[in-house]
């Protein structure tokens, strides 16, 4: 779209599916089967991806496993660097079972600094104390700033702070890829929403 | 047709005149996270730690001031609160010069209630600290009018529950809503003593944007002539208009006036306007009830009808503090004031 920038696909429809299924056997292997295992969703994408593999999940052991959706909106360390004319879209926090002593996945189609889930992580406590919290992530592009990492990954994709990873999802953008584009880079720091 | 919100844009809030159909769906997005937070165990969130919120309030309101503290609370922000009659305001210092105090005090956002119409909006023009009117004379007082018409969206706004991912998708989402239709063909009665009523005023002007049908009612000397300017129905027999509201809100009688002549009797007026549950069957319909508080039960609205079913008096406390959330955290959540 952008002159000037250079795109490519990392990963296609296939690729995504298959990262998923991947992905719900790696999390029924870790914690050896659906046992007090429910899902959370961060907002926008994460919570398609999560319901991927809660569908996933329940092909392979027939349960539907729990399943919430987060926003950390309010969570964020960088509100007050965001000018108030740019505030970002607040969309619906639902987790609607106790989290206490459960094992909560959390789901996010990017893991980048890892502020989002840093935010989410205290979004989660207040919302209960679960057992474990672990993390799945359909693309690691690295450049962490603070140390997190993923539980499960669907693609390690090293990257440069100047390149941007787009995920595309059917029920949000209506086509599923995950595409790199190089040079031009989005206005990153005052994007409504994904880190 | 393109729904992507336009930016947030104001500072302050004095009134409902300045806001468009899409800043009130604009809070309204906001204020549907913020009561899922009130729901949780933890009702404290991180997001304004370290701003400061002063309350200013120069009439007496302990529902307001206290929703409007839970709310700034309840996001992690700093509450001063300067009850006037306890602070050097009795002592005759002059509003500017407690507002140039309070700017002095670094505070993020100032509330102010006060007698005077246009209080807010002078302490606007002086103050860096964004301002909430919360009531000015007989002017507006936008809040309460926000959780009247969330209340009502609640109800009747479009976002029907659907279940495409488990447990989510039964709340409306106003990012994806035409904001001037959200009570499109919806006809609210607003009934009492409109005149001097700046939640009358305020709920007239924020329906009509919500693309609703608004009908006043009261007494003649309570409900002049020239309040159709409002771009309401204006009547003096509430049995005449009640059919086929879809809500009913009472206002609260203020009985001083009766002392002031207005009208002959407080027993006279609630028979002639008082909401009963026989009365509210002549909507033949559902109809919901909403009273801004605090009742005088047996007046505007008889005992039995305040604790029925219509009645969602209860719920717009709630919604209060949500929709005051959702605006404080609009005003004052970015950098926009500092």
């Amino acid at each position: 779209m952008d002159a000037g920038t250079t795109k490519k696909q990392i990963l296609s429809e296939e690729d995504i599916q298959r990262a998923i299924a991947r992905i719900a056997h790696e999390i029924l292997e870790r914690n050896a089967g659906v046992e007090d295992l429910v899902l959370v969703g961060i907002q926008r994408r994460g919570v398609p991806l999560a319901g991927r593999i809660r569908a996933k999940v329940a092909e392979i052991e027939g349960i539907h496993v729990p399943m919430g959706v987060l926003d950390i909106t309010y969570y964020r360390d960088d509100l007050s660097t965001i000018s108030g004319n740019t505030l970002p879209v607040v969309h619906e926090t639902a987790v609607r079972f106790p989290i206490d002593g459960k094992v909560v996945v959390l789901v996010d189609d990017v893991l980048y600094t890892g502020r989002t889930i840093r935010a989410a992580l205290d979004a989660l406590m207040d919302i209960g104390r679960p057992k474990k919290i672990q993390l799945a992530a359909l693309v690691d592009r690295g450049l962490r700033e603070l140390p997190i990492q993923a539980d499960f990954v669907g693609k390690d994709l090293p990257t440069s702070c100047r390149e941007t990873v787009s995920v595309c999802l059917r029920e949000i953008d209506n086509k599923d890829e995950v595409v790199l584009s190089m040079g031009q880079q989005r206005q990153a720091r005052n994007q409504p929403i994904d880190t | 047709m393109d729904l992507k919100p336009k930016p947030w844009q104001h500072k302050d809030l004095l009134g409902i005149e300045q806001l468009s159909a899409h800043d009130i769906a604009q809070i309204f997005q906001a204020a549907v996270s913020m009561k899922e937070i009130l729901e949780r165990p933890i009702k404290k969130l991180p997001t304004l730690r370290g701003k400061s919120v002063g309350m200013l309030f120069y009439e007496a309101s302990t529902r307001t001031r206290v929703s409007f503290e839970t709310a700034a609370k309840t996001l992690g922000a700093d509450v001063g609160a300067f009850a006037v009659n306890t602070s050097s305001v009795s002592k005759g210092e002059s509003l500017l010069d407690t507002a140039k105090t309070l700017d002095a005090m670094k505070f993020d956002l100032i509330v102010i209630r006060h007698a005077s119409s246009g209080a807010a909006a002078f302490l606007a023009d002086n103050l860096s600290a964004g301002v909430i009117n919360a009531g000015d004379g007989q002017h507006e007082h936008p809040t309460q009018a926000l959780l009247d018409a969330f209340t009502l969206c609640e109800r009747f706004g479009p976002g029907a529950p659907s279940e495409t991912v488990p447990g989510t998708g039964t709340k409306t989402d106003y990012t994806k809503t035409v904001p001037d239709k959200l009570l499109a063909g919806r006809k609210i009665v607003i009934v009492g003593d409109i005149l001097h009523s700046r939640v009358a005023r305020s709920n007239a002007l924020c329906l009509r944007r919500l693309g609703a049908d608004v009908t006043f009612v009261g007494p003649p000397t309570l409900l002049p002539p020239e309040m159709a300017c409002w771009d309401v129905t204006i009547s003096h027999d509430l049995d005449a208009v009640l059919q086929g509201a879809d809500a009913v809100m009472a206002l609260r009688l203020q009985l001083e006036r009766q002392k002031s002549g207005l009208f002959p009797s407080v027993q006279e007026y609630a028979k002639l306007y008082g909401l009963t549950v026989g009365r509210l069957k002549q909507t033949c319909r559902e109809t919901l009830l909403l009273h801004p508080g605090p009742m005088n039960r047996g007046v505007e609205i008889d005992s039995e009808l305040a604790d029925s079913f219509s009645s969602v008096v209860e719920e717009q406390v709630t919604n209060g503090v949500a929709v005051r959330m959702a605006l404080i955290y609009l005003l004052i959540g970015g950098g926009f004031n500092s």
